[in-house]
């Protein structure tokens, strides 16, 4: 019961109010852009030709207005956008009218969530176990030249380190595609050459995403690894003479892989805004493409939508690791 | 001095020491560039490296070589302010919630969880293009610095939390210092090296999100800084067109830049303690 009262109950009231803080900015910051979308809409219907006189473009606004949900003060519409917000529906998109955000949402978030958390896992796992064996035989020469590897990719920042790729195997050697989801004029369709081509479009992007979160947990796992290594029982595990598989898979894995669990539910959170990046080096036509063209055309309902969408799958992921780490880590009780 | 040449014993210090020393006489040629960066068409377009033209000329007609000494310079004065603003911030929220501890401990560690859990990139891209048009060196660094403290804070926090245990702490108060005498003359000798590592990892991080920004186009293309270099190559369609010269110089330059700014922190932190090594590398 102390768990709950000590713990969870706190904990949660932490996770719902930043949750509620940060969607409070996403409504709010939008509306002080310079773009007002309703004469953006306006001037897009006139340039296509069409002449409106004085009444026809009043009744327009109003109708524009209801429809965005930009009627009445602030207030009202904060209270509304909320309403809204727990039917799932976050208005239509000013610049791809008359679609519902939610449907263009739909339609680009499985390719960021397919290439995130495949790559978020992926790298997860590899950096851990390729750094664990360089931790556990540090004194190899190809430990040591990971590791030298590691500290040169680490720092790059994902635009650059994306972009260094695309120069190098997209136009250099020109052995990907470079931009765009599936060839194009493709369609949609469960078959093998659509997800042949899927793949391989995604290959480029995946390999940056896997080779830079890589690199991070690599170190990180790799000095882990080390500092247990040099831990008294694991000395004392060895000249006990226990085996040596048995050490390194009760002992050391098991204590070095705790804090991983922990970067990973950060990595979820910083990986986001890269893997936006990301998509908008290799134009992937996932949420960070669509977040792009949405601020080039200050498509309010759309930013708010694809941000929202995105604090609550964070703050849950990080929530959900953070309740979960007891069954792993059994010296934390929280008593 | 003699910290030093300690220092200088690790090859990575060394070599980044020297490197960086390398940026700083590129950004400090800018004073002597024989053109303006914001003029257009000043020399001919779109020639390769040459000996009049040491890196090109691009699209704009511009020289490359002098557009990077000045790309170099805003980068890192737009790093500089950020990390030490930043740092201010830091400093002062890790310090009062380490030391007065309780309520304003709570509070102020709410405010960094919450920015450390936020997508903080979509947060700052919305500030970014409300300030476009006021944007400047001062108006972007301290954007920048608005964000940035949080994790940072958090470690000062866990230093003085320690601090505050130690015997020295009690002696000093039953002695009668005060608790700004305290902070500033028994504690920052402490913290000083530790603030020093993360402003050059908040620099890195800045420049980072600076070349992120401009990519999105929200930084005043006139400024010259790594990140718009590339953009305008990026828009000009350099890429496509084999104009090599005019992309490599901004991507090799911050490449240069950010290994040099991480070996330098990363061999500093170790000389400091080999033992935080593990929670800086784990951390941002």
């Amino acid at each position: 019961m102390t768990f709950i009262r000590r713990y969870l109950i706190p904990r949660l009231i932490q996770y719902v109010l930043v949750t509620f803080l940060g969607i409070t900015a996403v409504f709010f910051i939008p509306r002080f852009l310079p773009n007002d979308p309703i004469v953006r809409t306006i001037t897009a219907i006139q340039s296509r030709g069409a002449t409106l006189d004085p009444a026809t473009i009043d009744e327009t606004v109003t109708n524009l207005k209801r429809m965005y949900g930009l009627e009445g003060s602030w207030l009202e519409q904060y209270g509304n956008f909320w309403l809204r917000l727990f039917r799932a529906d976050f208005g239509v998109s000013f610049f791809q009218f008359p679609t519902p955000v939610s449907k263009l949402i739909g339609i680009a978030l499985p390719w960021t969530a397919g290439l995130l958390l495949t790559t978020t896992f992926l790298n997860w796992t590899l950096g851990n176990i390729i750094g664990g064996l360089a931790g556990y035989y540090s004194r190899n020469r190809w430990s040591r030249a990971l590791d030298a590897v590691a500290m040169v990719i680490r720092p790059l920042p994902y635009y650059i380190f994306a972009f260094a790729l695309l120069l190098l195997l997209a136009y250099w050697v020109r052995w990907f595609p470079v931009s765009g989801g599936t060839a194009i004029g493709r369609k949609v369709a469960f078959n093998w050459p659509f997800i042949k081509d899927v793949l391989w479009h995604s290959f480029l992007p995946a390999l940056s995403l896997t080779i830079l979160g890589g690199a991070v947990n690599f170190q990180t796992m790799k000095l882990i690894v080390q500092n247990v290594n040099a831990e008294n029982y694991v000395q004392y595990a060895k000249l006990g003479g226990i085996n040596e598989s048995r050490i390194v898979s009760k002992y050391v894995i098991r204590n070095a892989i705790l804090p991983q669990i922990t970067n990973l539910a950060l990595a979820l959170g910083q990986i986001f805004s890269g893997a936006l990046i990301t998509e908008i080096v290799f134009s992937y036509p996932g949420l960070g493409t669509l977040l792009y063209n949405a601020i080039v055309t200050g498509d309010y309902n759309l930013i708010m939508g694809i941000t929202t969408i995105s604090i609550v799958a964070i703050t849950t992921a990080i929530l959900v690791v953070d309740l979960l780490y007891p069954f792993w880590d059994p010296r934390i009780r929280y008593m | 001095m003699k910290t030093f040449r300690d220092l200088f014993r690790d090859y990575r210090f060394a070599l980044s020491f020297c490197v960086l020393c390398l940026l700083l006489i590129l950004a400090a040629l800018s004073i002597f560039a024989p053109y303006d960066p914001t003029l257009w068409g000043v020399v001919p377009r779109d020639l390769k490296p040459s000996w009049t033209y040491l890196l090109g000329t691009d699209s704009k007609g511009q020289d490359i070589f002098w557009q990077a000494t000045f790309a170099v310079r805003n980068s890192l004065t737009i790093s500089v302010i950020a990390a030490t603003a930043s740092r201010i911030i830091a400093i002062l929220v890790g310090m009062v919630a380490g030391y007065r501890g309780k309520g304003a401990d709570r509070g102020l560690m709410f405010i960094s969880d919450s920015l450390l859990v936020i997508p903080l990139f979509l947060i700052i891209v919305l500030l970014a293009m409300l300030v476009r048009d006021r944007m400047n060196l001062v108006t972007l660094g301290l954007l920048l610095a608005f964000f940035g403290w949080a994790w940072d804070a958090r470690v000062i926090r866990s230093l003085i939390l320690s601090l505050r245990e130690r015997e020295f702490t009690q002696t000093a108060i039953l002695s009668g210092t005060g608790t700004v005498r305290l902070v500033l003359n028994e504690y920052m000798p402490y913290a000083t090296p530790l603030v020093f590592s993360t402003l050059i990892n908040n620099m890195a991080w800045a420049i980072g999100l600076e070349i992120t920004l401009a990519i999105l186009g929200l930084i005043n293309p006139n400024l010259p800084t790594l990140g718009t270099m590339l953009q305008s190559a990026i828009i000009h369609q350099a890429v496509l067109l084999g104009r090599w010269w005019w992309v490599l110089t901004p991507v090799i330059l911050s490449i240069f830049l950010f290994v040099a700014l991480y070996w330098l922190s990363v061999s500093i932190s170790e000389y400091l303690d080999p033992r935080t090594r593990i929670q800086r590398v784990g951390g941002q």
